[in-house]
């Protein structure tokens, strides 16, 4: 079984930090790191790959800099990596990119195509799907955990609100995976030394099959029309009311907040 | 593309075996209020099987009319299905905006939607509104809460989003109400119905982890022990919260130690962190001072806990929580 596992670099938003005074996203020294959904999505592609044989091969969009995460993913054990990266496909919104990258996935062979469901930087959760319509793949969202049910359907079980569902898809097929469903392994030192002396592979636009139209900022229906911070913090200043004002006041700050 | 071609808001009413689902509701008073500014109509689209009845409730919130699918195929949700039928109603007839709810659903059936139309899709927002050029500006969280984005989808159309449930408040129900509704038959292509779901297991809401709630009500020993906690939990369910802890309360044997948040605890970053009766000790407040709103209750004005809240109340938590529940549920119910 051949599985490809779409992965993407991102910045660890858990160590992002607002400045006090400006409330602005503070950028510098927030590590770059692989996005959690596709490290638990590379995992299970590595255990499909363990109980039935057949190749595990990773792909990210992005800047050189983005190398750091195939490197990783080499010195897991993948069996092949490759970086597309063209200014062509810059500026891209989930359309676009989802449309750069099943342009390359045409080009490869593969049973499964596993993305995380969300990254945790633009955290559309669009870009899986996105893929799988443009490749006429089913898709399951979602999942937690895969198994070969016949030589031409897996075994799903995926999340959500009110509990876990079992999916019966037909392959070849798409999947989403979330972090945490599946704890992934760590590098061996063995692995780490290995990863250096594999290639990986530099895809340029001319090794995409897709319309230059569809991609990139000129291929993307949305644009960020602004952006802006939640606001610096300060110091509240507590308030002392009777019990039914101290509720008024609590659910105007919660209805401000989107949060009822 | 002639934007003056499309028109119309178009929400996708969801249901759940045969129960139109709240954000639904939610969805079709912000697209009436949407659309009076601009003057175009709200059309629910519902979709499922035996689900007529439920086009009077999509009418009596806000919809001018209803266009309704019933099928055996769309029965329980999967995607191809209902990818088909969407995509049928939305290309026969042109809406300017169509509007999902950010469930499981609507995040697994928006994407691909948007792809087969070829058109932009915003995730997950928290806010709407109409432009002065008349587009939609669809305002949405990334960086995990850190910035707020708005985004534009100027040159196609539909404008889609999934919106976040419990953003929008619903219309009071309008018994009165009248509006049309259509049959339409979809012409199903079965080939491409590749995924069968074979089998569901409900969850046990106890199980849910306290680091992945987006709402937490916690509690601290001034919450008075296991009675207070109950008054916590009651809250929590009226919220679809969680419940997590100080330190203090899990030692006392009051919470369990998995709620415990903390240096020692979990860290947590919820929407929403409720701190009730808890001081706010630097190992306590390490654990959730990065939440996206914190409303504090303590009876001390001079607690630590203030020193990170957005919202500080000085006073007896095991007052101003009851009191709190009892509001939510109100205005849940109307
Ligand atoms: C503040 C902000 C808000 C945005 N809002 C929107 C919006 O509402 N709608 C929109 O269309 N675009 C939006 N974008 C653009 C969007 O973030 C980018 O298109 C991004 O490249 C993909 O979206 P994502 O990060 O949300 O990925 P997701 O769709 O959340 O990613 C899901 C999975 O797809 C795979 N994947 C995603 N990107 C790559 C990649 N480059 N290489 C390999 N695999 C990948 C990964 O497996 C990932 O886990 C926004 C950007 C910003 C900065
Ligand atoms: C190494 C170390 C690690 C620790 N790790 C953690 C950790 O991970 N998590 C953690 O929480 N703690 C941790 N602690 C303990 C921490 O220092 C505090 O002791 C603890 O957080 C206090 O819990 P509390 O706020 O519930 O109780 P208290 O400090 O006793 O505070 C109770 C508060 O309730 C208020 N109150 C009383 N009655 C009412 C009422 N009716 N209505 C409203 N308010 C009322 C009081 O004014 C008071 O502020 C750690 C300590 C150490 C030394």
């Amino acid at each position: 079984m051949n599985t490809i596992v779409c992965i993407k670099q991102v910045p660890d938003t858990t160590e992002i930090k607002l400045d006090p005074v400006t409330g602005t996203m503070i950028r510098e020294g927030v590590p770059s790191i692989m996005n959690p959904d596709d490290r638990s999505g590379l995992e299970l592609a590595l255990q499909l790959r363990e109980r039935h044989g057949g190749t595990v091969t990773v792909i990210t969009m992005g800047p050189r800099q983005a190398e750091a995460i195939l490197r990783e993913a080499l010195a897991l054990g993948v069996d092949r990596a490759i970086l597309l990266s063209d200014r062509k496909f810059a500026g891209a919104d989930t359309l676009a990119t989802s449309n750069t990258l099943a342009g390359a996935l045409r080009a490869l062979p593969f049973d499964v195509i596993i993305t995380g469901r969300q990254a945790i930087d633009g955290d559309t959760a669009q870009v899986g799907p996105q893929i799988a319509e443009h490749l006429d793949l089913p898709q399951v969202t979602y999942v937690e955990r895969a198994s070969l049910e016949t030589p031409a359907a897996l075994r799903v079980r995926r999340a959500v609100e009110e509990g876990h569902q079992t999916v019966e898809v037909d392959l070849p097929c798409l999947l989403t995976v979330l972090a945490g469903a599946v704890e992934p392994r760590y590098m061996s030192v063995r692995g780490i030394i290995e990863a250096y002396n594999k290639e990986i592979e530099q895809w340029d636009y001319s090794r995409v099959t897709v319309d230059e139209r569809a991609i990139g900022l000129a291929g993307s229906p949305t644009r960020v029309f602004k952006s802006f911070s939640r606001g610096a913090k300060n110091a509240c200043e507590p308030r002392e009311l009777p019990v039914e004002e101290a509720v008024d006041l609590i659910l105007a700050g919660l209805r401000e907040k989107f949060i009822i | 593309m002639d934007k003056t071609e499309y028109k119309d808001i178009f929400v996708f009413a969801e249901q759940r075996e045969g129960v139109l689902q709240e954000v639904a509701a939610e969805l079709l008073g912000k697209a009436r209020e949407l659309a009076d500014k601009s003057g175009e109509r709200v059309r629910a689209l519902l979709l499922g099987e035996n689900v007529a009845p439920l086009a009077a409730e999509c009418i009596a919130r806000g919809a001018h009319a209803v266009l309704l699918v019933e099928a055996p195929e769309l029965a329980v949700y999967t995607t191809e299905p209902y990818a088909q039928a969407m995509y049928h109603l939305v290309a026969t007839r042109h809406p300017s905006i169509l509007l999902l709810g950010a469930t499981t659903i609507g995040r697994d059936l928006a994407p691909r939607l948007s792809a087969r139309l070829a058109t932009g899709l915003t995730a997950d927002c928290t806010g709407l509104e109409i432009s002065d050029d008349g587009d939609l500006l669809m305002t949405r969280p990334a960086f995990g809460g850190n910035l707020m984005a708005t985004i534009l989808c100027k040159e196609h159309r539909p404008q889609m989003s999934t919106v976040r449930p419990g953003v929008a408040r619903p219309r009071p129900l309008d018994p009165g109400a009248r509006g049309d509704v259509e049959r339409v038959t979809i012409p199903f292509n079965p080939v491409k119905f590749r995924t069968r779901v074979t089998g569901f297991e409900p969850a046990e809401r106890s199980r849910v982890d306290i680091a992945a709630a987006r709402v937490l009500v916690s509690g601290g020993r001034g919450m008075g022990g296991a009675e207070g906690f109950r008054l916590l939990e009651s809250l929590a369910d009226a919220l679809g919260a969680e419940v997590s802890s100080s330190r203090a309360a899990v030692d006392d044997g009051v919470a369990a130690r998995e709620r415990q948040v903390g240096q020692t605890g979990k860290t947590v970053r919820p929407d929403l962190y409720i701190a009730a009766g808890i001081s706010g000790a630097v190992q306590h407040l390490a654990g959730m001072e990065e939440s996206g709103y914190i409303v504090a209750i303590n009876k001390d004005r001079t607690a630590p806990v203030f020193q990170v809240a957005d919202l500080g109340i000085v006073g007896d938590a095991r007052q101003i929580i009851p009191a709190l529940e009892r509001r939510i549920r109100l205005t849940r119910s109307k």
